[in-house]
């Protein structure tokens, strides 16, 4: 894990210096690209944080002793898993207003995406309750603990600690499926990818430009997640050590 | 507004039609997907550092970036060098190369899990390499890691929308063109959703009769 970090960064050093030493006058592209840029971090932040939400919520019905609970949450995760992104983004954005429910291209791209990528991380919530093991469930009834405790003190703890790394995976998605946002008139990273090439037509240079901001940004979840798997495993004296 | 059923009857013949170009789509991606994958496990996988690691770093990259940019660059790129490419084959090219990485970690983990023994067996019953790599490494690395595959399958069939950025004539594309002309969104757009749907869940349904059936023969 350390050699691919240390591989993957020395990698878009690598192409971001030979960008910046081949591209002449790519310093106009800047601005613009760097705009795009913060909406798609805003888009991804915000989604994350619904996501996570979502995903906790309904990894938990799903586990639920009231059928009905388990039921909706189900019925959510299989909508949500499989139909496309970009289907639910146009189904939120076209097809709503004719329910009298208009939302701005903003809050359908929060809104969809944080959905989306909820469904798939209840699945993981849920495996990663279902991972701990039984004796805590047997310790916590011996010590008298309601299951309602046992879950908040014992059981989610645990959990947490295990659904962090394919959380990290998630949130890469996440990224990678802000881009289709711009099929939703949100100037993104991609639109505005999309505009200067219009503009300029210097395709490979823009494009090119634009997939190692991504991957810089994926780069940060990476490196973020892994500290937060550091943090956390040190508390719960599980996952690595280094 | 409530669902037009009579509506929905109208579109569906169009739909249907361009649900082919969606499956098209997907089957030759697939296909596209699965042999370069599969040269890609083996580059990494080499013991060749200069090429391991640029096969690394393209898997890594590929993978790290949105799948819309790679449409958009392939599509806009190669005209640049004189090869118009039509907007399908664009992306059947795309979807290709990015689900080949994914293929390329499934294929690895395959392949690692065949013991070195019968590498060292077929040494010593004097089997070429490559005889060796076809008949007895293949064989066994395949069948286990079948469902995984098949779940990128069902990944890139869910994939196939984003064709419409670049004006592919498949089920999304032609949704948003029935809601422009007749201003009705709801009906395509839920049925295109509907099909995703269906297709999703019958292939989730075979994918686990298929691991259960693999489980059932390894036994």
């Amino acid at each position: 894990m350390t050699i691919r970090l240390a591989f993957l960064i020395a990698l878009m050093g690598f192409t971001g210096g030979l960008m910046v030493a081949s591209f002449a006058g790519f310093r106009e592209f800047i601005p613009g690209l760097l705009m795009g840029a913060w909406v798609t971090v805003q888009i991804t932040v915000l989604a994350a944080i619904l996501a996570v939400v979502a995903a906790m919520a309904a990894g938990l019905a799903k586990l639920s002793r009231i059928r009905v609970l388990r039921w909706i949450a189900n019925i959510y995760v299989e909508i949500f898993r499989g139909t496309s992104a970009l289907v639910q983004l146009f189904w939120l954005y076209f097809v709503l207003p004719h329910f009298g429910i208009s939302l701005s291209a903003m809050t359908v791209a929060v809104v969809g995406l944080g959905l989306n990528v909820g469904a798939y991380g209840a699945e993981v919530v849920r495996g990663s309750i279902q991972a701990v093991a039984k004796g805590q469930y047997e310790a916590a009834t011996a010590l008298n603990m309601s299951r309602s405790l046992t879950m908040r003190r014992i059981i989610i703890p645990q959990a947490v600690a295990a659904m962090l790394p394919p959380w990290g995976n998630l949130f890469i998605e996440l990224l990678k499926a802000t881009a289709l946002v711009s099929l939703i008139t949100i100037t993104d990273l991609t639109f505005r990818a999309y505009q200067l090439n219009q503009v300029t037509l210097r395709t490979v240079e823009i494009f090119t430009l634009v997939l190692v901001v991504y991957l810089a940004l994926s780069l940060v979840i990476t490196i973020g997640m892994r500290a937060l798997e550091r943090r956390v495993g040190a508390d719960f004296g599980t996952g690595r050590v280094l | 507004m409530l669902f037009d059923w009579s509506f929905a009857l109208e579109i569906l013949p169009i739909l249907a039609q361009a649900a082919v170009i969606t499956i098209e789509a997907t089957l030759i991606g697939f296909v596209l997907a699965l042999l370069l994958g599969l040269a890609l496990a083996l580059a990494r996988m080499s013991r060749n550092p200069f090429i391991s690691f640029p096969a690394a770093g393209f898997i890594e990259f590929i993978r790290s970036t949105p799948l819309l940019i790679q449409i958009f660059f392939l599509y806009f790129v190669f005209p640049k060098f004189g090869i118009v490419l039509p907007a399908l084959v664009a992306g059947i090219l795309a979807l290709g190369l990015h689900y080949s990485t994914y293929c390329a970690e499934v294929y690895r983990a395959g392949l690692e899990n065949v013991p070195r023994g019968q590498w060292e067996a077929a040494t010593a019953l004097n089997l070429a390499p490559m005889a060796t790599f076809r008949d007895i490494i293949l064989p066994q690395a395949i069948p286990p890691i079948i469902p995984a595959l098949a779940n990128y399958l069902v990944a890139l069939f869910k994939e196939t929308p984003l064709l419409s950025a670049i004006a592919v004539l498949e089920l999304m594309q032609t949704a948003k063109i029935i809601g422009s002309d007749t201003f009705r969104y709801l009906e395509p757009i839920t049925l295109v959703g509907l099909f995703f749907l269906v297709m999703s869940l019958v292939s989730a349904a075979l994918i686990r009769q298929g691991e259960a059936w693999l489980r059932r023969r390894r036994s």
